[in-house]
């Protein structure tokens, strides 16, 4: 089909504008993206690549979509972020950084921040904040979760921006396709996992390598918090391990906040 | 029905025999905590993998004629022109070597929805139609209630049907590409002393159920507790996961979605299997929620497989197999699910 053309339906196809950026992250999802060679050249035909720093070294700030990795932890990427904003039509999340703060945010257990950096930085010291995801300060328009991304659903994804197809994560938790892939459940196998609770679209990419899940990708639209605390304890596993991988993408940040508070005023009672 | 007996060791040629097909058998999958052996059903190359003596395995045939994903079609754009591609995904003969009677009466209850309507599923029709089925008598586990709901025991369905008798296997013939296969091994009319040790073996292995279900009045029962306080407290431990679904055997529900390639030069339909637990199963387009509560989704799977299966059917979806109270978390199994609906104390543990 001619780009700019129309489909097989008769709609007319756009070859967007399309602009990668990364805030604080590894930017291994914007790597994830160039990493898969095989559909590169597919890609590339179906948006039109404005600014990608970590692929290219133009750069325009005319753009209709904006995919942003990383989380904000500083004030000029707070000022920058806006400014993408304001240029962008459909501004997409790109990965658990941008999503929900992601590993950074882990640093916001620590009550005196002022410490941390110290501890980090020793003598030289930056200017560092709180860790926020994108939606703290701007709307968020598309969430894709992981970390990494899955290149395979931002593929998808971005092909269904172009033809304006609704993007639909799954809502269920990632046990629905781990169990499809007849994988041995690793509680069986004395391993925590968060995938009772975890959104899936991953593809159970950890569990299929006997890798416990972390919930990168935040909890599943109906998380049975209450129930999975009971099966931890059933498996002893301490309570630790399954509060420890809760905090470290930030995902169940909202839901810990909840069970802290809970717990306090219980405690008070 | 044709009876045969032939001694043990000729498993082994008759498992060379059909080998020149696809041959699914139980294996192991290595060891769970306290020592506990897990089986699957797995494509086999080795005589040696076979595993007849196994105790269950964690997940069905089922992704054999149901896979969890599967292609219904694909369209490629042309010149201008389309093309669409149908691909059923059956290219051989499938023995399955080792099957207990629930899961072959699963297969039974699966036909009655997918290939005896009047719009027969083709994608699994076609798998069906080139399954060799051979079955095994099994030892019951103590989470094993198909004894209550009728499928202990199979009558069609399958080519042949094994019953260990200690130094030499007791087969039912059920068809003739069965017969045909057994005139290349040696085999016996069974005498007295066979059938005397057949009835004792069956007797021996009715003894080792130990798990109950009382099916009784069940559909009446289940329509007079529609709303019983009991489906609100499993709702609760219910997690919304959609393991229960995807292990158990007879579990058909699915959707479709179409999934456009990258250069927009073709598209393809996908079904996926889905369950009844999941958050979104009954949502329709416009965004209403039908079942947005998990103890309303846990209940109408029950309803479906105990009660409506029953009314279409005369027969439960339900084959006993106890795989989806071993493999939930949340530790929700059919046992203690319809005892606490009928009332009655948990027995089973």
């Amino acid at each position: 089909m001619e780009k700019g053309g129309r489909s097989y339906l008769g709609v007319e196809i756009k070859r967007p504008r399309v602009a990668f950026f990364e805030l604080s992250s590894c930017e291994g999802c914007q790597l994830q993206i160039l990493n898969n060679e095989a559909s590169l050249l597919s890609f590339l035909s179906l948006v039109e690549i404005v600014n990608f720093r970590e692929a290219m070294s133009i750069r325009s700030d005319d753009y209709e979509i904006a995919f942003v990795e990383g989380s904000v932890t500083r004030a000029d990427e707070e000022e920058r972020l806006k400014r993408i904003r304001k240029r962008a039509g459909v501004l997409v999340a790109l990965g658990s950084c941008a999503c929900f703060g992601g590993v950074n945010q882990l640093k916001n257990r620590f009550n005196d921040l002022e410490w941390v950096k110290h501890e980090v930085y020793g003598d030289h010291p930056v200017e560092t904040r709180e860790v926020q995801p994108l939606s703290a300060f701007v709307e968020v328009d598309l969430s894709i979760y992981g970390c990494p991304v899955k290149k395979e659903e931002v593929e998808q994804i971005v092909t269904n921006l172009v033809l304006g197809k609704s993007v639909d994560h799954p809502r269920y938790p990632v046990c629905m396709e781990c169990t499809a892939k007849g994988n041995t459940c690793l509680f069986e196998l004395g391993e925590p996992c968060l995938g009772p609770i975890t959104r899936a679209g991953c593809d159970s990419w950890c569990p299929d390598n006997r890798m416990g899940c972390w919930g990168c990708r935040g909890p599943a639209d109906e998380a049975n918090i209450i129930q999975f605390r009971e099966v931890i304890r059933k498996h002893n596993i301490p309570e630790e391990v399954m509060l420890d991988r809760m905090e470290c993408f930030g995902g169940f940040r909202h839901i810990l906040k909840e069970m802290k508070g809970k717990q306090d005023k219980g405690q008070m009672e | 029905m044709l009876f045969r007996v032939f001694v043990k060791k000729e498993l082994e040629t008759l498992y060379e025999i059909l080998a020149v097909n696809h041959v699914v058998g139980p294996t192991s999958r290595g060891m769970a905590k306290r020592g506990k052996e897990l089986f699957a059903f797995d494509y086999l190359y080795d005589f040696q993998d076979l595993r007849l003596d196994f105790t269950t395995t964690t997940h069905s045939l089922k992704p054999f004629v149901l896979p969890f994903q599967e292609t219904l079609s694909s369209f490629i754009i042309e010149d201008g022109s389309w093309e669409k591609h149908v691909d059923l995904n059956i290219y051989k003969q499938h023995v399955f070597f080792g099957v207990h009677a629930c899961d072959i009466n699963a297969l039974n209850k699966l036909d009655k929805v997918l290939s005896e309507q009047a719009y027969p599923d083709p994608f699994y029709t076609g798998k069906r139609r080139n399954m060799f089925i051979i079955g095994i008598d099994c030892h019951p586990q103590p989470f094993c209630f198909c004894r209550s709901m009728g499928t202990d025991t199979v009558l069609h369905g399958f080519d042949m049907y094994l019953t260990d008798l200690g130094d030499s296997y007791f087969v039912e013939i059920q068809s003739a590409r069965a017969w045909d296969i057994l005139q290349q091994i040696p085999t016996a009319e069974p005498d007295e002393e066979d059938h005397r040790r057949f009835v004792e073996t069956v007797e021996a292995r009715n003894r080792e159920f130990s798990c109950q279900v009382d099916t009784s009045d069940l559909t009446k029962i289940l329509d007079l507790e529609f709303q019983s306080p009991v489906w609100e407290e499993w709702g609760k431990q219910c997690l919304s996961c959609g393991t229960c679904a995807n292990v158990c055997p007879t579990c058909y529900c699915y959707g479709v979605s179409e999934h456009v390639d990258l250069d927009l030069q073709g598209a393809s339909k996908i079904r996926q299997l889905y369950s009844c637990n999941l958050i979104d199963f009954a949502e329709v387009a416009g965004g209403h929620n039908f079942r947005p509560d998990s103890s309303s989704r846990l209940k109408y799977r029950y309803y479906h497989k105990h009660r409506g299966f029953q009314e279409a059917f005369e027969e439960s979806l339900c084959v006993g197999c106890g795989r989806c109270g071993q493999a939930c978390l949340a530790g929700i199994t059919v046992p203690d699910v319809i005892a606490s609906v009928r009332g009655q104390e948990e027995e089973n543990e």
